[in-house]
């Protein structure tokens, strides 16, 4: 699904990712971990085709996300840390937009679909600016859901959001996961990190310096683990 | 068909947000009222014969009042990275420039269609002639055009309400001047054969500014 070899991107003389390699099959969810600038934004708005890799190859299903990014972006749903709603349009009127904008067939009947999927029916006919940090998250998810991509690509979807909305938020990608769409969520908390993910891998300073799958790893083991990786032992 | 739904659901959206709030509107027609107003009052003083200097009055009127959309239009993109939201859709790049180039048409069209009737009580002249409103018109796509494609490169700068003006002036002054003499003639009922070659300029110079930043505006926005 993912296939990233040697990527390396830089701003001027500032590298932000140095030889990333990544692999994500079909229907597996990796989260990616790491501190503030550890480049995890990145590496996700490169999968996203929003920047283009400085060096090295980055495939989604096969294709190149440099050349190819027009039918990549059919498959791919982002989340970023901003909700990409328009304020002043209602929730539907948001999504009937985006809906347009990405061809969707009976668009009407996805945004029904998706409102009841992230609990938002009864906001339909409200302002996005009227709803809460945890609503604007949900609506974001349904925004970037609104093609059915086959890739999800999560940009610290938890941030900002109280301990209720955070739990309503694992609930919905669990929901979403269990539709087999690949996930690529980054975080820095990594007990939330660990809560669905099948793979687990570190990033610190523009490199991928530790992967695990989560199978038996406990949420001890991986801190220990982090902080080796990230923390002040870590050669600077 | 796909290409022109997406630019018309572009329109649409920013055509709903406007109507919603009525924000831009009001201001620009404020604004317009007021450049209108202070000329009208200011030449009354000192010039003989107002309808000389009306066609200059009514097209500074249009481009101040028009810089204040081309502002907003890509701002308005940059609330909750919404601007992400439309470089992530599957398509080319130009159905953005001409969504938001097309938006911007309308919102000055209709300051400008408010502001005829004022101007031309103010100045007593009849400014409700079809040449007058075609050249409006014309004008309005220029000025459009190239103000969409300078309003993307302004909106990544720290200080775009002053980099937006600072870029699109000089290079809108052809389609200005044009517009001016083709106005010029038609108020002072000049032959055609006389200000024809303005009227060509003017439409030479829409095509190029159309064309220009329908092949630039995907280089302009890249990341």
């Amino acid at each position: 699904m993912i296939q990233v070899q040697g990527l390396v991107k830089s701003f001027g003389h500032t590298y932000a990712l140095r030889d990333v390699d990544l692999e994500v099959t079909q229907g597996q969810f990796l989260t990616i971990v790491g501190p503030n600038g550890a480049g995890k934004t990145t590496l996700l708005r490169i999968l996203a085709t929003l920047l283009k890799p400085t060096s090295g190859l980055v495939r989604i299903d096969g294709l190149d996300v440099a050349s190819r990014s027009a039918e990549i972006r059919r498959r791919i749903g982002f989340v970023s840390h901003q909700s990409l709603t328009y304020s002043k349009l209602t929730v539907e009127e948001n999504l009937v937009f985006y809906g347009r904008i990405y061809d969707v067939p009976a668009v009407k009947e996805r945004v029904d679909t998706l409102l009841t999927l992230v609990g938002l029916e009864a906001r339909r006919h409200d302002a996005a600016r009227t709803l809460s940090r945890g609503m604007q998250q949900r609506l974001s998810i349904a925004r970037a859901m609104i093609h059915q991509p086959s890739l999800l690509l999560l940009d610290e979807p938890y941030t900002g959001l109280d301990q209720q909305a955070a739990e309503m938020l694992r609930q919905l990608l669990q929901t979403i996961t269990a539709e087999s769409c690949t996930v690529v969520m980054t975080t820095h908390n990594l007990q939330r990190a660990l809560e669905l993910c099948h793979t687990v891998a570190i990033l610190a300073k523009g490199r991928i310096v530790h992967e695990a799958e989560n199978t038996s790893l406990t949420l001890d083991d991986f801190q220990q683990a982090y902080w080796h990786y990230v923390g002040d032992r870590w050669p600077r | 068909m796909s290409f022109l739904n997406k630019v018309l659901a572009i329109v649409g959206k920013d055509v709903v947000a406007e109507l919603r709030t009525k924000e831009m509107f009001s201001s620009m027609l404020v604004f317009a009222l007021l450049v209108i107003v202070i000329f009208s009052f200011s030449f009354e003083l000192r010039v003989e014969n107002v309808a000389q200097v009306a066609p200059g009055i009514l097209w500074v009127t249009f481009v101040f009042a028009s810089t204040l959309e081309l502002n907003r239009s890509l701002a308005m993109e940059m609330e909750n990275g919404c601007l992400d939201g439309l470089f992530l859709a599957p398509m080319d790049r130009s159905a953005i420039y001409f969504g938001k180039m097309l938006g911007n048409l309308i919102f000055i069209s209709a300051i400008e269609a408010l502001m005829l009737p004022i101007f031309s009580v103010l100045f007593d002249l009849n400014l409700i002639l079809p040449s007058l409103l075609l050249t409006i018109f014309l004008g309005t796509i220029g000025f459009a055009a190239v103000g969409t494609l300078l309003s993307a490169i302004a909106v990544n700068t720290r200080a775009r309400e002053v980099m937006l003006p600072v870029l699109l002036f000089p290079i809108i002054l052809p389609v200005v001047i044009s517009a001016t003499k083709v106005t010029g003639g038609i108020l002072d009922g000049v032959p055609l054969a006389d200000w024809a070659h303005w009227l060509r300029f003017l439409v030479a110079f829409d095509i190029i500014f159309l064309a220009v930043s329908y092949m630039t505006f995907d280089f302009v926005v890249q990341g």
